[in-house]
């Protein structure tokens, strides 16, 4: 029997086992929604803005470890959910973007909502296609799959002109792919792998530095095998949190331009790094020539153009993390032995020094405005038992979340590392959410980032999709604000939003629920609430606004040399009160 | 589009004898699918990247289904290497030769239109014979002039025949091919492949 474009699709969809999607309609995509109503097996999301349909594809991809599906109408639709795409390829998130495109016979004219959806995305996407006949359809579908979800994950677009959509052809799903092009090594190479086996065992200060492709290859099980096996000390890129377990004794927390002291100190003075699905990317590496100078370093990656992209790698490992842990574990099992927990000993004394010399640490503010660290805290310390999914948006907030919600486990973390996108959290939270309706899922943003897709909140009370959103709200953008006060004399240019929207009144209004804990009393009872409620909530917490993030390694400087609070001439200069336009002072700051 | 207008900027300029640093020129050959957009993906990884592109010529196959691309480009050998990483990963590209890895031939052809004065003609011929090269139009007023060669070899007729007053100046960009491994004569007995 022959079926439309528009019915192969979705049946492609049913074979991908894909059971949301995440679209807004429009013109040339009519057809395809016309199906999606009269079926029941795939629900869809009816987002407000096509960048909310990418990032809760994107959410949804990073909590369940399939691909995230998202459907976007041609010319602003697919401009709109660019910024989705591009963050899904920077952190490497399976995602397949359906996007609607003008006739074929209209392709070129300047048609209306024309673009060139596949120019537009080619920079941004792992690859894409260009559906031109409707018989192509399903292999394309196929393919699309395929790409997202194998070897180094990422994004793929199908941009699916009107009339193919509409017209018909016999429906077959291929059973499998095979483009010649694309061969993915998914196996490491037994030699090298021996080679790494062999420094691990003569390191007396190994580190391991692992990143989100442990998340994504699935391989926490054989890192903490690795680690607890050689007992090397584990530290975690922004995107690798929770690929380890955050309170585990090994645990040196999050590395880089944010990281604890401790995780940092110790890649600089390693002899022994060793790279798993991480990038060396420059916020972890700072200054990249300085960067672990007296190490040898082992690079396990899927992608081998990572390696050696921006550091010399000794023993590069290309292949899938988790098969090459297995393979490493293996010869480890059998050459490991009590030698060397006493070759690592003045190692583990030192690392132990440092964790005690500069934990992770922030004082109560003497007047009693609440500290954006100490909410993270105790948001962490009242829901980890429901080990919830944590979203976050870019910023302060997302470093101090990184920080002091110590993940347990993987799949649990929706940020967007490399692209670095305000706006990123609420939607990805409500795609998180969407995957798994019973869990607990949070969402940490700022007062500045939360406004990027506030419109969202429309989506999370229609479709139920009970997110919890805690926003820090400094009234600054506060990343901004801090390089400002170190950088530029603390001159405030555009950081300082004046006023924002009565969160509560604005949850209120959505029909969601609104909660404020304005003093630091209240706040446990609020968050305790917040979290016990079934509706979508925002909790807007005021915080202290000139809180700045630290540790702090200064763009392009080295991991060993930190900033660990206020320099003195930002104490004096803050003593004084901060510059926001002529004639405001701090005061008025901390009062409006 | 820009990127293949960039492109087309750096073919003319044309071929650079030393590039800065220890950056060293390398020809790399580059299968790819034959299908729409595949140049665009190609041009756009360069661009993206801020890799170079001194010329780069494309042409089917054998094989309809696929394109050959000669892509002459410059970098040290971590960028090279990036390069050709990166080809690697372009899922349109099916196999990437750096050819400087080993030995190789490499052609360019370049038609030359020269302004011929009543006096200038007999000498215009003259340098087209000493480079074995073809006249094959020909005006009262102009030649033009084909002639294919390594890259030194096209410089050099350029060179002679811009006093006569070249009119236009296309050039091909250059393509190559791996030389074939010589074979021994007498042939070995062969080594015991280790386990």
């Amino acid at each position: 029997m022959k079926l439309t474009g528009s019915e192969i699709l979705i049946e492609c969809l049913k074979a991908e086992g894909v059971k949301t999607i995440f679209a807004l309609p429009g013109g040339v995509v009519l057809k395809i929604f016309d199906m999606l109503h009269q079926q029941k097996d795939i629900e869809v999301v009816l987002t407000r803005h096509e960048q909310g349909a990418g990032h809760m594809a994107e959410g949804y991809a990073k909590a369940t470890g399939k691909a995230g599906v998202c459907l976007v109408t041609s010319g602003p639709g697919m401009t709109n959910v660019i910024t989705a795409l591009a963050d899904a390829y920077m952190d490497s998130v399976p995602l397949v973007c359906i996007s609607g495109q003008v006739s074929t016979s209209l392709i070129g004219n300047d048609a209306f909502q024309e673009a060139d959806n596949i120019g537009l995305s080619r920079p941004c996407t792992k690859y894409n296609f260009l559906v031109k006949d409707v018989n192509d359809l399903a292999t394309t579908i196929k393919e699309a799959f395929y790409i997202a979800t194998t070897g180094r994950p990422g994004p793929v677009l199908v941009d699916i002109p009107k009339d193919v959509s509409m017209a018909k052809a016999e429906f077959t799903y291929p059973s499998s792919v095979a483009i010649r092009g694309y061969n993915p090594t998914y196996e490491g190479n037994k030699w090298q792998i021996k080679q790494a086996a062999e420094a691990i065992m003569k390191a007396k200060k190994p580190i391991l530095y692992v990143g989100g492709g442990v998340v994504f290859s699935q391989a926490a099980k054989e890192l903490l095998e690795l680690a607890e096996m050689t007992q090397i000390p584990v530290d975690m890129t922004l995107m690798g949190l929770g690929a380890f377990p955050g309170e585990h004794p090994l645990s040196m927390g999050m590395m880089g331009m944010h990281g604890t002291y401790c995780a940092n100190m110790a890649v600089h003075y390693s002899d022994l790094v060793i790279a798993v699905g991480a990038r060396f990317d420059d916020r972890v590496t700072g200054k990249v020539s300085e960067f672990c100078p007296f190490a040898k370093v082992i690079h396990i990656d899927i992608d081998p153009t990572s390696i050696r992209k921006n550091i010399h790698v000794d023993i590069p490992i290309v292949g899938d993390c988790k098969a090459v842990l297995r393979e490493l574990n293996q010869i480890l099992r059998a050459t490991v032995n009590g030698n060397q927990k006493d070759l690592r000993k003045p190692w583990w004394n030192q690392i132990r020094e440092w964790q005690q010399a500069h934990p992770l640490a922030y004082q109560q503010d003497p007047d009693g405005a609440i500290k954006p660290q100490h909410v993270v805290k105790r948001l962490y310390e009242l829901t980890k038992d429901r080990d919830p999914i944590v979203a976050t948006d870019v910023g302060q907030h997302q470093m101090w979340t990184a920080q002091y919600f110590k993940l347990a486990r993987p799949n649990r973390w929706l940020t967007s590392g490399g692209l670095g996108t305000m706006g990123f959290g609420l939607p990805a939270a409500m795609g998180a959410q969407a995957a798994f309706r019973d869990r607990l899922v949070l969402c940490v943003a700022g007062d500045g980032s939360i406004q990027m897709n506030m419109q969202e909140m429309a989506t999370a009370v229609v479709s139920k999709l009970p997110v919890k959103v805690i926003i820090l709200n400094n009234r600054f953008h506060g990343m901004v604000r801090q390089w400002q006060d170190l950088f530029y004399e603390g001159r405030y240019a555009s950081s300082y939003l004046e006023t924002t929207p009565d969160f509560v009144k604005l949850a209120e209004a959505y029909g969601a629920v609104g909660l404020r804990a304005s003093k630091l009393g209240d706040l446990d009872a609020v968050l305790k609430e917040a979290v016990s409620t079934e509706k979508p909530v925002i909790v807007d917490v005021p915080t202290y606004p000139f809180e700045n993030c630290y540790p702090m390694i200064p763009a392009g400087g080295c991991n060993h040399e930190m900033i660990l609070e206020d320099p003195p001439e930002l104490k004096q200069r803050m003593a004084g009160g901060p510059s926001v336009g002529s004639d405001e002072n701090k005061d008025t700051i901390l009062t409006a | 589009m820009t990127g293949e207008t960039a492109l087309l900027g750096r073919t003319l300029r044309g071929y650079r004898v030393c590039a800065r640093g220890n950056a060293m020129e390398h020809i790399i050959s580059v299968t790819v699918e034959n299908k729409f957009g595949v140049l665009s993906r190609v041009a756009g990884l360069f661009s993206g990247r801020g890799f170079n592109i001194e010329s780069l010529s494309v042409a089917p196959t054998l094989d309809p289904s696929m394109s050959q691309m000669t892509i002459v480009t410059s970098g040290d050998e971590r960028i090279v290497e990036q390069i050709v990483k990166q080809l690697n990963k372009l899922i349109d590209v099916i196999k990437v030769v750096d050819l400087n890895e080993s030995d190789f031939v490499s052609r360019e052809t370049a038609l030359i239109k020269v302004h011929t004065k009543a006096e200038d003609r007999a000498e215009a011929l003259r340098i087209a014979d000493i480079f074995r090269a073809n006249v094959i139009d020909s005006t009262p007023s102009t030649y033009t002039i084909e002639v294919t060669g390594d890259p030194k070899k096209l410089e050099a007729i350029i060179n002679l025949l811009q006093p006569l007053g070249i009119k236009e100046l296309i050039r091909t960009g250059r393509v190559a091919i791996a030389r074939e491994a010589i074979r021994p004569a007498v042939s070995q007995p062969k080594k015991l492949a280790r386990e």
